[in-house]
């Protein structure tokens, strides 16, 4: 008996019984429909993650004052931590051959006004180069001039809310708004970009890094990022960092983030997010399995003197195994790609209901979707099928 | 060709032992045609399955062209069923989805016979019983004459050497009945040997000798010669 004559019998038994065969392969396609859209969830929830920390720029280092991490006292409390100051960042500038920016960031909340218009934003002492570090773009006019980093000017670029909201139907550009009391003149409005991870650059105001520290009146800054030139790893230029910042505090006193690491990690804990999902849809692979024994084991009965007539046209024992395994295998893989191609379409109507998540399943969950299917045919199908095999032949053919 | 020699069955009902079969002996030569008759109970049945190695014996031996059964592994009797036994059963087990054809083919599909060959084959077989233009009806659009005569064309497929027939008549009116039984005879001039279990005493007379069972012993051995009379006294008159 050729694979193919098992086939051709088990896929006619089971075309004998079209709706119960449909319905037992439902469990099936239910189950696999799940483990795709579920997985293509995550994976679209890790995707999402990635994609907007690639937005805002993740080749770089960033370096925060203090030191992150439990030790005996609460950090920031115990001990005395340095300040990032402007002349860490030119030692940074001056000792790391790989970088190629090393650029300053003061951050405060001041009130911004326009005539009468006011409100409060986010303002960001930054520098010229702070757009090729962060992914940003200057929609109108231009980004802040490049100048010294102790040299102020009373220059803003806005975000682009915040250039709508102040200046509405009218171009901003050349206008004068007042920064917590500064008169600053705006060079230029950002290109709009939405919420990207808790920080809106259309909602804040970019001013020069000296200009915010004096209105800050603060001598420390936020951050310090650090990005690599081409071909230089991170890795290396964050150790780089790190040794010149111990050596200039004479303490390892600060904390070195590299985006990679950030972006990595959570899409780590994404990922297996993604594979929890996918276990608790292959739960509802079981029962389906259980749906499919359940049906075998009908089938066997129903078809006892069948089996007694195989045993006397001389079928072996592992013939008969193998056609009612192929039955339950058949079933189930058949109820898997019905399950796919629901899950592919279930993933189409979740992409177009949330258009910005990249959803769509992971291969892996793909190909282990339609194992499985097999799988569960073959596991569930086992029982049945055996009990077929051990039917004594006088009493199959007797109706016994 | 088979050689009985002090056969026994029991079988366990829950307590009880049932001896269906006790020390049987017989031989039946190659090209016998043999009817087993006896009341409901007297082992006819299980006679025929141990024959036909569908069942092993409790104890005694069963040889078969020389060979002893129970020296033989299952592969060995799986082989044996395939290639020298041809069933055929009062309730036809015909498998309903399949068609007249498919069902003849069966036994060939199992064996492993390539399906150009199949088809070939199951044609020979389904012409001899004169229903090869019924090939493509399912067994419920036949009639239950036409149903047997395709069990026999699938029982035949591999040209077995011996037919096995448990009541083939039993579920048939007398003008099935009567072509079914003049497809036996015709199978037997041919050289094939024939067991045929049955109530029917029309089955008898058409056999060669008959061997009369009761309570699992074969209690009357009618030869050729003088059946007629032997039925007759034993109250089974061949019907007009």
């Amino acid at each position: 008996m050729t694979a193919l004559d098992v086939l051709g019998f088990s896929g006619g038994a089971l075309l004998g019984h079209r709706l119960r065969s449909a319905l037992s392969l439902t469990g099936v396609t239910i189950g696999i429909a799940a483990v795709v859209v579920l997985t293509a969830l995550g994976e679209g929830a890790r995707r999402y993650v990635v994609e907007q920390f690639a937005a805002i720029g993740s080749d770089f280092v960033a370096v925060l004052p203090g030191k992150v991490e439990t030790r005996g006292a609460i950090p920031g409390l115990g001990g005395t931590t340095h300040d990032l100051t402007l002349e860490d960042v030119a030692a940074l500038r001056r000792e790391i051959a790989g970088a190629r920016h090393v650029e300053p960031v003061v951050m405060g909340t001041e009130t911004i006004a326009a005539g009468e218009r006011r409100r409060q934003v986010l303002v960001a002492g930054v520098t010229a180069d702070f757009v090729h570090v962060r992914n940003v773009s200057v929609r109108r006019g231009r980004f802040l001039p490049r100048l010294g980093l102790d040299r102020g000017a009373p220059v803003a670029v806005l975000g682009a809310s915040v250039a709508e909201e102040l200046f509405p139907g009218v171009d901003p550009i050349g206008q004068v708004v007042r920064i917590g009391g500064r008169r600053c003149r705006v060079v230029g409005v950002l290109t709009a970009r939405g919420q990207q991870l808790g920080m809106n650059m259309d909602e804040v105001a970019l001013i020069p890094v000296a200009t915010g520290m004096q209105l800050f009146n603060r001598s420390s800054l936020f951050r310090i990022l650090i990005s690599a030139r081409p071909g230089v790893p991170l890795e290396s230029l964050r150790d780089r960092a790190h040794e010149v910042l111990i050596a200039r505090h004479r303490e390892d006193d600060v904390t070195l983030l590299t985006e990679d690491s950030v972006v990595s990690s959570l899409s780590a804990i994404l990922g297996v997010l993604t594979l929890a999902l996918a276990a608790i849809a292959t739960i509802s692979l079981g029962v389906a399995g259980i749906g499919i024994m359940n049906v075998m084991l009908v089938s066997v009965s129903e078809r006892t003197a069948e089996i007694g007539l195989l045993k006397a046209v001389g079928a072996s024992r592992r013939e008969i195994l193998a056609c009612f395994l192929a039955e339950a295998a058949m079933l189930s893989s058949a109820g898997g790609l019905a399950g796919l191609l629901i899950g592919w379409l279930g993933v189409r109507v979740l992409v177009g209901v949330f258009p910005a998540l990249p959803a769509s399943p992971p291969a892996w969950a793909v190909a282990s979707a339609l194992v499985l299917s097999v799988a569960v045919g073959s596991v569930f199908g086992y029982l049945p099928a055996r009990r077929a095999t051990r039917l004594d032949p006088v009493e199959a053919l007797s109706g016994r | 060709m088979i050689e009985l020699d002090r056969l026994t069955r029991t079988f366990q009902l829950g307590d009880e032992e049932v001896h269906a079969l006790e020390d049987v002996t017989e031989t039946i030569r190659a090209g016998e045609h043999v009817a087993i008759m006896g009341p409901s109970g007297s082992g006819k049945s299980t006679l025929l399955h141990l024959i036909g190695c569908l069942d092993r014996p409790t104890s005694g031996s069963y040889r078969f062209e020389g060979r002893e059964t129970a020296d033989l592994g299952e592969g060995e009797l799986d082989a044996l069923r395939q290639r020298r036994f041809g069933f055929v059963f009062q309730a036809f087990h015909l498998v309903g989805r399949l068609t007249a054809r498919q069902n003849v083919e069966l036994p060939l599909v199992f064996a492993g016979i390539e399906s150009g060959r199949r088809r070939q084959r199951s044609q020979e077989v389904l012409e001899a019983v004169g229903l090869a233009h019924r090939a493509r009806h399912r067994p419920s659009e036949l009639s239950g004459g036409e149903r047997q005569r395709i069990a026999i064309a699938r029982a035949l497929a591999l040209a077995p050497s011996v037919l096995l027939a448990d009541e083939p008549t039993g579920n048939l009116d007398r003008r099935s009945g009567d072509t079914v039984l003049d497809l036996l005879g015709t199978l037997h001039a041919g050289g094939l040997t024939v067991l045929v279990v049955t109530h029917d005493p029309r089955v008898a007379h058409r056999a060669e000798r008959v061997l009369m069972m009761e309570d699992g012993r074969i209690a009357r051995r009618i030869p050729r010669e003088g059946l007629a009379e032997a039925l007759a006294h034993w109250g089974i008159e061949e019907p007009r």
